[in-house]
């Protein structure tokens, strides 16, 4: 201690602070998914949201209005409530399924495409400008076609989901094949590999971990376009919820749900990860 | 497998619309169950060679007979062994050996060959484990009992112990002369290290200058396992590192001059 004070006495002071900040570092000096991160980093963000609401609450009460409603308390109170209803845990499974259901048929397009195309360079470099004009397009502006196309307001949403997910999943597919170790392929040829068998036991098994992260990456892209999906003429799911509460002025209602989309989609992400990692580990070793 | 190789050339074509002359009117020929050493610098053509008698590739002119018959792509009685060990990750040790045999559907007692050869190579007891918690040397002996499984009758070696530690490499080289002693297979082996060619090789083909041509042949009839300690070992080696330098003082004239180069003269035998 005294050899510190007489640092800081002598105009070093900067060393003091510099112990200070290297056990302040310590507490975040893990792999980057620690829990404590996320734990902090999600106080951040709810201490962030308390201070803009009390700003808004500053203004007069003619602009402010009903913004009490979403803040904290009042949002918490009503995703309290909200759990408990059956209508919310209906609409939920409503739109987890749309989200399944839509992903898996994004799958079952984009995976082969992807392998097709990561594998044979023509291929990929005819479909290189179609799939990025495509990608660039928001799924949601499909949404007139997809209610002249389909009669049934179910099936539109399916189809704007697919046109979502089923980019990323042949992009991301592709590059998992492009980046297969070329040595495993002399090999597997030296060996007297046929074509299919090239894929069968080598392009294929490699690129899943590199598939497992596609579907990843399209879970959150099909979750985010799902709600205003579901502002099409369904009466069920997440989406549908919220246009009922904004017709209703229930704002705290409003932003429970938006909380409990939040928490849906972070928890998904969360399981796939999971898996993804335990796979991908599971692979090699 | 009897090996010959007739006037053979590889020219690769370069980005600028040039030429890459990578080897240069190469001919060699070797007896079935020879251990033949392709000895040169680095950047010399080697591995092009390897492969093509690989069939991985093939040649811009001349052509390479093996047991009389052009190769004309690849075949699983040559299998190669690369630099890096080259295994299946998600595969175990026995699925590893199998791989090629059951991509050909090779399966008569397939089993048992397999457990044969772990054993031989002295894997017994990791049969089960993946290939990442296996040591480089360990992992090389997968990949060799992978080609001995499959039959293969030459196999093509491409400096497969570069880059092993030195009391590795002196055991796997020792192994690998009692292999192929024992299992008479045709083996070609890339390699620059002199003191590896003059230990393994009966036949030493020495590839040098700029373009890569045959600079000098050698065959050794002495008795395995060699000491590097003999005189005649020395002997060998000393003419082997004078040719080298020989052809690496022609390469320099050919950049300085750009004339046809003179390769000094060398003629062996």
């Amino acid at each position: 201690m005294a050899d510190k004070n007489s640092i800081s006495d002598s105009g070093k002071g900067n060393v003091l602070n510099k112990e200070q900040r290297v056990s302040f570092r310590s507490f975040f000096r893990y792999r980057a998914s620690d829990i404590r991160f996320e734990i902090v980093g999600i106080l951040l963000l709810l201490i962030l949201w308390l201070v803009a609401g009390w700003l808004f609450m500053l203004l007069p009460q003619s602009v402010s209005g009903q913004f009490g409603d979403f803040l904290p308390l009042p949002t918490l109170k009503a995703l309290y409530k909200l759990v408990q209803e059956s209508r919310f845990w209906n609409s939920v499974a409503a739109s987890m399924t749309r989200v399944f259901v839509g992903i898996s048929i994004a799958a079952i397009i984009g995976i082969p495409l992807g392998l097709i195309t990561g594998f044979y360079p023509t291929l990929r470099n005819l479909s290189y400008a179609p799939t990025q004009f495509l990608r660039m397009v928001s799924p949601l502006a499909w949404m007139p076609v997809a209610l002249i196309v389909f009669t049934d307001f179910e099936s539109a949403i399916y189809f704007i989901i697919v046109m979502a997910t089923v980019w990323p999943i042949i992009l991301n597919t592709a590059s998992g094949v492009a980046n297969v170790n070329s040595m495993w392929l002399k090999m597997a040829i030296n060996q007297g590999s046929t074509h299919v068998q090239l894929f069968s036991t080598i392009i294929i098994p490699a690129s899943l971990p590199g598939i497992l992260a596609s579907v990843r990456l399209a879970l959150g892209v099909g979750w985010i376009v799902l709600v205003p999906a579901e502002f099409l003429g369904v009466a069920s799911g997440l989406g549908y919820l919220i246009n009922d509460a904004r017709d209703t002025m229930a704002y705290d209602h409003l932003m429970a749900i938006v909380i409990s989309i939040g928490i849906l989609g972070f928890t998904l992400d969360k399981i796939v990860q999971t898996v993804q990692s335990a796979f991908t580990r599971s692979w090699i070793e | 497998m009897k090996i010959d190789v007739h006037n053979v050339s590889k020219i690769f074509p370069r980005f600028d619309g040039g030429e890459n002359i990578v080897l240069d009117n190469i001919s060699f020929s070797a007896n079935s169950g020879d251990f033949v050493i392709i000895l040169g610098e680095s950047g010399g053509g080697k591995t092009t060679l390897l492969n093509l008698l690989a069939g991985l590739d093939i040649p811009t002119s001349g052509e390479i007979l093996v047991d009389d018959i052009e190769v004309k792509g690849i075949h699983p009685s040559r299998s190669m062994l690369f630099q890096q060990p080259v295994l299946i990750p998600w595969l175990t040790v026995k699925q590893n050996v199998a791989y090629g045999c059951r991509l050909r559907r090779d399966l008569d007692n397939l089993e048992y060959r397999v457990y044969q050869f772990i054993e031989m190579m002295g894997l017994s007891g990791f049969e089960n484990a993946k290939p990442a918690s296996l040591s480089l040397g360990m992992a090389q002996r997968v990949c060799l009992a992978r080609a001995l499984v499959g039959r293969a009758e030459m196999l093509l070696l491409d400096e497969p112990f570069a880059s092993l530690d030195t009391f590795t490499q002196s055991h796997i080289q020792e192994e690998l002369v009692n292999i192929w002693l024992s299992e008479k297979f045709t083996a070609v082996f890339v390699t620059h290290d002199v003191n590896e060619a003059v230990l393994l090789g009966n036949k030493i083909i020495l590839l040098g200058g700029y373009p890569g041509s045959v600079c000098g042949m050698y065959d050794i009839d002495e008795p395995y396992p060699r000491s590097v300690n003999t005189p005649l070992f020395k002997e060998y080696r000393a003419e082997i590192l004078v040719n080298l330098k020989q052809a690496h003082v022609g390469n320099r004239k050919f950049f300085e001059s750009n004339n046809s180069f003179d390769r000094g003269g060398v003629d062996h035998e």
